[in-house]
């Protein structure tokens, strides 16, 4: 028989084993595999398709016939101009589809006329509009519909992200319960270090997906010639990181003690719900009120709802600059606390098996 | 030596353990026998410190088991379970650097015991495909793959076809050859009567017993005797002293006052005949059980 060097493992080496032990697992699994490349595909084709509108909404033009004196309308960017003898020309050019509208004289005050098919070309119309100059006393910095996808983007992810590997931390907590191995791993580890080296393992794999979605999208921006939103996005995207990686230890260890209640795989759903309410509802709001300050600043406090809330405000540029290190502070304390109840649950209903337990007597023990 | 020493376990009202005390000597195996609910399981919980005890010590070598000590025990939990999807050597490793052996002598230590409990062609398949027999042998690896100083066994053999139960009775005495203490729980009393060194009875959380099995045998003999003869044995109903328990043509069952009774019907039965056989009956470790549990 071999005997062993045995040396009792410090706290950090038993949760370095556990935590080495669940990425090493979960990046075995398909599963996993596939939902991650998903969603970084996702991420991709979305930036890949907004450099798409983008680049035809600035490069299209009209085609026009003009009858008459066509320099003032060559001056226009996006018309391309056809010269036409006369009115009847012009209008069988529109007939025929070869141009979308026809600017031929007018008895009007604006001196023209324009001919179209069967539908008034509003665009045209627009651009041979005088407009008046307009101040605005309070620009927003950033475009209003472009404002909405970011802010759903950091929705999206953080929700799919907490929820992805949320269910995944779960699972792995009950996999150990229901199959017995648990009361193994408690005679040679706390119950303390297989919590922290759970969440340690699911926050590198879920941190490092983030931060995978985060290079997808700035390279996907460089590469699509869409840069100047990257200056805007950028700081967003780095503050969006760092308090992913804080808020996911949170959830991470609300989700483990949660599922360490039950027995069985099924009944995760049912310890899970209230942990899953607080990822949803900070996504929905995103949703229905990202332009709202108001709702948007409690978001960026509330811990839950800061990994969203926060770089959403830097992105609009409505929030000071110690603002996020203010709400990191706030994360980082309820982390703390709810790090200190959880591991609390955690070990006191891991051999509790059967029935589900109940939160004020795990918590007495 | 491993002491349990007034250790109390109450859950609620119910008083799950009173005031256990018992020993298991180095190098001595030693049966934890009890109905089921006796308490075992809640002892060897709190041996491992699994769950902790409301009062009382738990000591190794004299001194009062911490953490680190409990790194250096092997434990067979009464619920059986490992990483269903990891596979067995990999399980093991993963295990034993636990208990924090270091990751060299893991996989040596895991080679070297799938060697010997025969799963060394199973070592890179997941426990789920593995049939039960092979599952149980990869949980008594799992016990013992950080080369523990001390074992704790819940119900080793329940579950084990015979070959199974050869091989694991193979590994304790190895074990415990070595000087390490070993306790192990069983329903099985003949296979604890057949392995044992020592015997604790658990009742109630209470122990009612405790000792080496021949003390236990002595405290509980009875003055009973065996004798087998070719001719009829009614006669010794007849001898002063000897209360018949059993009878059937040349076989008796029967109770002497003392020592010298049965020796007298013994020479009786030697002058009337040939003696087939003439012996004191030993009582199984089930009657005293039964007895000692009442």
């Amino acid at each position: 028989m071999i005997i062993a060097d045995t040396r009792a493992n410090t706290f950090a080496q038993s949760a370095a084993l556990v935590a080495d032990r669940e990425v090493r697992m979960r990046l075995r699994s398909k599963a996993f595999i596939i939902s991650s490349v998903i969603l970084l595909l996702a991420v991709i084709a979305s930036i890949v398709a907004g450099s798409i509108v983008g680049a035809s909404a600035s490069n299209e033009t009209t085609r026009v016939a003009v009858v008459g004196d066509s320099r003032p309308f060559a001056q226009v960017p996006s018309l391309e101009i056809t010269e036409a003898g006369s009115v009847a020309d012009a209008e069988q050019l529109v007939r025929d589809g070869d141009v979308a509208a026809a600017i031929v004289p007018g008895d009007g005050p604006t001196g023209i006329r324009v001919l179209a098919l069967d539908e008034a070309p509003g665009d045209l119309v627009q651009l041979l509009s005088a407009s008046p100059e307009v101040t605005l006393l309070e620009p927003a910095d950033q475009n209003s519909g472009l404002a909405y996808l970011v802010g759903l983007g950091f929705g999206i992810v953080f929700f799919m992200a907490a929820t992805l590997f949320g269910t995944t931390i779960a699972q792995s907590v009950v996999e150990e319960k229901s199959t017995r191995v648990v009361e193994i791993l408690m005679s040679a580890i706390s119950a303390r270090a297989l919590l922290a080296g759970k969440v340690i393992g699911n926050t590198i794999l879920a941190f490092g997906q983030i931060v995978l979605i985060a290079a997808a999208a700035i390279v996907g921006l460089m590469v699509t010639g869409q840069d100047a939103l990257l200056g805007d996005l950028g700081s967003a995207i780095v503050w969006f990181v760092v308090f992913f990686a804080v808020g996911f230890v949170l959830l991470a260890a609300m989700f483990a003690s949660a599922a360490a209640l039950v027995s069985r795989q099924e009944d995760i759903g049912s310890v899970t719900t209230p942990v899953m309410m607080l990822v949803m509802i900070p996504y929905f709001l995103i949703v229905f009120a990202w332009d709202n300050d108001l709702v948007l600043t409690i978001m960026s406090y509330v811990p839950f709802s800061a990994p969203i809330g926060m770089p959403m405000r830097i992105y609009l540029g409505t929030a000071e600059w110690w603002e996020p290190l203010l709400s990191l502070v706030v994360i980082l304390a309820t982390t703390v606390l709810v790090v200190l109840f959880g591991s609390k649950i955690y070990a006191n209903s891991l051999l509790r098996t059967g029935a589900r337990v109940k939160v004020l007597e795990a918590l007495r023990g | 030596m491993l002491q349990i020493d007034g250790v109390t376990k109450r859950y609620g009202d119910r008083t799950a353990l009173d005031e256990v005390s018992f020993e298991v000597g180095d190098g001595r195996l030693t049966g934890f026998v009890g109905g089921n609910g006796a308490g075992k399981t809640t002892t060897m919980r709190i041996i491992l410190g699994v769950l902790s005890a409301d009062s009382g010590v738990v000591r190794l070598g004299g001194s009062v088991l911490g953490p680190a000590d409990r790194r250096r025990f092997g434990y067979m939990p009464e619920e059986r379970g490992l990483y269903a999807k990891m596979k067995v050597a990999e399980q093991l490793v993963y295990l034993a650097r636990l208990h924090g052996v270091s990751r060299r002598d893991a996989e040596a230590s895991t080679t070297d015991l799938l060697e010997r409990l025969e799963l060394a062609e199973r070592r890179d398949d997941t426990v789920e495909s593995l049939s039960l027999g092979n599952q149980q042998r990869a949980q008594i690896a799992a016990a013992l793959v950080h080369s523990p100083e001390v074992l704790i066994l819940d119900e080793p053999f329940s579950g084990l076809d015979p070959m199974a139960v050869e091989t694991v009775l193979g590994v304790l005495h190895d074990v415990a050859k070595q000087g390490a203490p070993v306790l192990f729980s069983s329903h099985q009393l003949d296979v604890v009567e057949r392995l044992c060194d020592d015997v604790v009875v658990i009742a109630n959380g209470r122990i009612r017993a405790s000792g080496s099995k021949q003390k236990l045998h002595d405290d509980n003999a009875v003055r009973q005797f065996e004798l087998l003869v070719a001719s009829d044995a009614a006669w010794v109903r007849e001898m002063p002293g000897v209360t018949v328990l059993d009878f059937d043509g040349g076989y008796a069952l029967f109770e002497a006052d003392d020592d010298e009774v049965a020796q007298g019907v013994l020479r009786r039965a030697l002058q009337l005949g040939p003696v087939a056989s003439f012996a004191p009956r030993h009582r199984s470790l089930t009657e005293i059980f039964t007895e000692v549990v009442k």
